[in-house]
């Protein structure tokens, strides 16, 4: 069948003989894909930033499409139905999903603890190959996948496996009051969707701060908040707390991770050295910029080793931190009804639509922010059909 | 920092998602009464392993379900059951699947050629979108590759030439 192929960083291709998924469990379904996005976060993967990422991997964590194949144990789904299926993987059974935690299953990731498994993002989230790609397995699949709404585009759909539960929960974990101030690090589309979702939690007022214009211009348009250039001012920090009489914003959230630019320091020790796990810019601003008392709400994506953030200031201020993975399944009731009554517009979003075949291109596209890229989708052939 | 001013109609769903309990930690966490019972949970059907699966010694045996592709092989390979000595807290542990993440790129080009297959490194960079969107831009990085190149070969020469 035809995957996207990892050779190393920033090396992927389209592969036309990878074999076929296999039914390996009893509660696996073989799900033929008719969508997959490039996440924010699978750029980690491309720029070789996350350990155990191994040659041959597909990555691909947000995907949707029809049931091909079930195990045994399958009760939930047919043959034949269409799928969204969530990011994380999870079993259903153990404490953490039975608390609705499942972004950390215990039972999905031999490989490390700290983290559930997630599909197509390396064997530090369980090994599983991911949905860019024909076919893929889907392990326990009663528990994650959902049935698609008839009225529901498909295009809407396949975002909700992942970005807009993780836009969501950043605003959700953010515990925001009527009228709070609210400031998003990063443009990119989970931003988008956190300073989106601001609005539905009773944000009073919500700022994006990125540094790429054709982003800042859209999260504009399309959140209806506010949208500054960290280039432009001289120091974000100093902005803010003159913006808000001198206090601080009531919720900052870190919808950036690794990746982040801004700090020659952060980058070089980062992003260019790899002497911390990725470069924390978005989070060292995040934590100086809330008032005292505020909170702090982490989705970006950071490695496991450790970052640079000012903990002291932490302490001293009293900031609340919260981060999660998204917990997807435990979401999506509230978000199928925030897409079918008008209040998100996931597809919005959406800027690329490229074939399977072109996923190197895909990849360089995206990563380079190439040709005012936003969020692409990857159609394999028998969804163009 | 309360904004002041409380006209919303202009955003559809302002508000709706408020928390009704006001607690600063929303959501809060769902107890159950498993909690700190360790893992008595009654646990899925295990898959079965056929292929190597390394896991992480902060648990006791591999999860009920796991990824098979891309088992440990060569030199990576036992980089990484090395690795797989050390605890997730431990640099050793990831500074080392780092190390053989880098050496398992090199394997796979090793594999390609032993395949016949000659990697297309323009088109697996995304050389193609390259040239289709950012023709400057790849014009000066192959500017940038030919003038770093011509240093290397003219250093090299005058230290022949010295020695």
């Amino acid at each position: 069948m035809l995957a996207m192929n990892y050779r190393g960083p920033y090396r992927v291709r389209a592969d036309r003989n990878k074999p076929m998924p296999k039914i390996e469990h009893s509660g696996d379904a073989i799900v033929r894909v008719t969508r997959s996005c490039i996440c924010g976060s699978d750029l980690h993967l491309y720029h070789g930033m996350v350990p155990d990422t191994r040659i041959g991997t597909t990555f691909g964590h947000e995907f949707i499409g029809v049931v091909e194949e079930i195990g045994d144990a399958v009760r939930n789904l047919k043959v034949g139905d269409n799928v969204l299926v969530p990011f994380n993987i999870a079993c259903g059974k153990c404490v953490f999903c039975e608390q609705q935690l499942y972004g950390n299953c215990h039972e999905s990731n031999p490989q490390a603890t700290a983290v559930g498994g997630i599909f197509g993002y390396s064997h530090t989230a369980g090994g599983f190959d991911g949905g860019q790609a024909e076919y893929v397995r889907v392990p326990y699949a009663d528990i994650g996948p959902t049935i698609i709404p008839e009225d529901m585009d498909h295009d809407d759909a396949v975002l909700l496996t992942d970005v807009v539960p993780t836009g969501y929960q950043a605003a959700e974990m953010g515990g925001i009051k009527p009228g709070d101030t609210v400031v998003v690090f990063g443009a990119g589309p989970v931003g988008v969707m956190a300073a989106k979702s601001a609005w539905l939690f009773g944000a009073g007022r919500v700022m994006v701060i990125d540094h790429l214009e054709y982003r800042l211009e859209f999260v504009k348009n399309y959140a209806q908040c506010e949208a500054y250039n960290f280039r432009s001012l001289e120091d974000p920090v100093l902005f803010i707390k003159k913006t808000t009489d001198w206090i601080g914003a009531d919720v900052c959230i870190d919808a950036v991770g690794c990746e982040a630019a801004g700090d020659a320091l952060q980058t070089i020790t980062g992003r260019k050295l790899m002497l911390q796990a990725g470069s924390a810019t978005a989070l060292h601003w995040a934590i100086n910029s809330v008032k005292k008392g505020g909170i702090v709400s982490i989705v970006g994506v950071y490695g496991p080793t450790g970052n640079l953030i000012p903990i002291g200031n932490v302490v001293n201020k009293g900031i609340t931190i919260r981060a999660n993975q998204a917990s997807v399944k435990r979401l999506l009731p509230r978000l199928i009804e925030h897409v079918r009554e008008g209040r998100i517009d996931p597809k919005a979003i959406i800027t690329h639509r490229i074939p399977l075949e072109e996923v190197a291109d895909a990849y360089h596209i995206f990563s380079a922010k190439l040709d005012n890229c936003i969020k692409p989708i990857l159609i394999p052939p028998s969804a163009r059909k | 920092m309360k904004k002041k001013a409380n006209n919303y109609d202009h955003i559809n769903g302002w508000g709706i998602d408020a928390n009704p309990l006001d607690v600063p930690t929303y959501p809060m966490k769902h107890r159950t009464e498993n909690d700190n019972k360790g893992m008595i949970w009654e646990r899925p059907a295990q898959q079965a392993q056929l292929v190597e699966i390394l896991h992480s010694n902060e648990r006791p045996s591999v999860s009920a379900v796991f990824g098979s592709a891309n088992p440990p092989t060569g030199l990576s390979g036992k980089l990484r059951r090395f690795a797989f000595k050390y605890s997730e807290s431990t640099w050793t542990h990831w500074l080392v699947l780092l190390l053989a993440d880098r050496i398992n790129m090199m394997e796979g080009i090793g594999q390609d050629l032993k395949s016949g297959r000659l990697p297309d490194l323009f088109t697996e960079h995304g050389g193609h979108s390259e040239l289709k969107y950012n023709k400057a831009g790849l014009i000066k990085k192959i500017a940038v590759g030919f003038a770093f190149a011509t240093l290397v070969i003219v250093f090299n020469k005058i230290r022949s030439r010295e020695n």
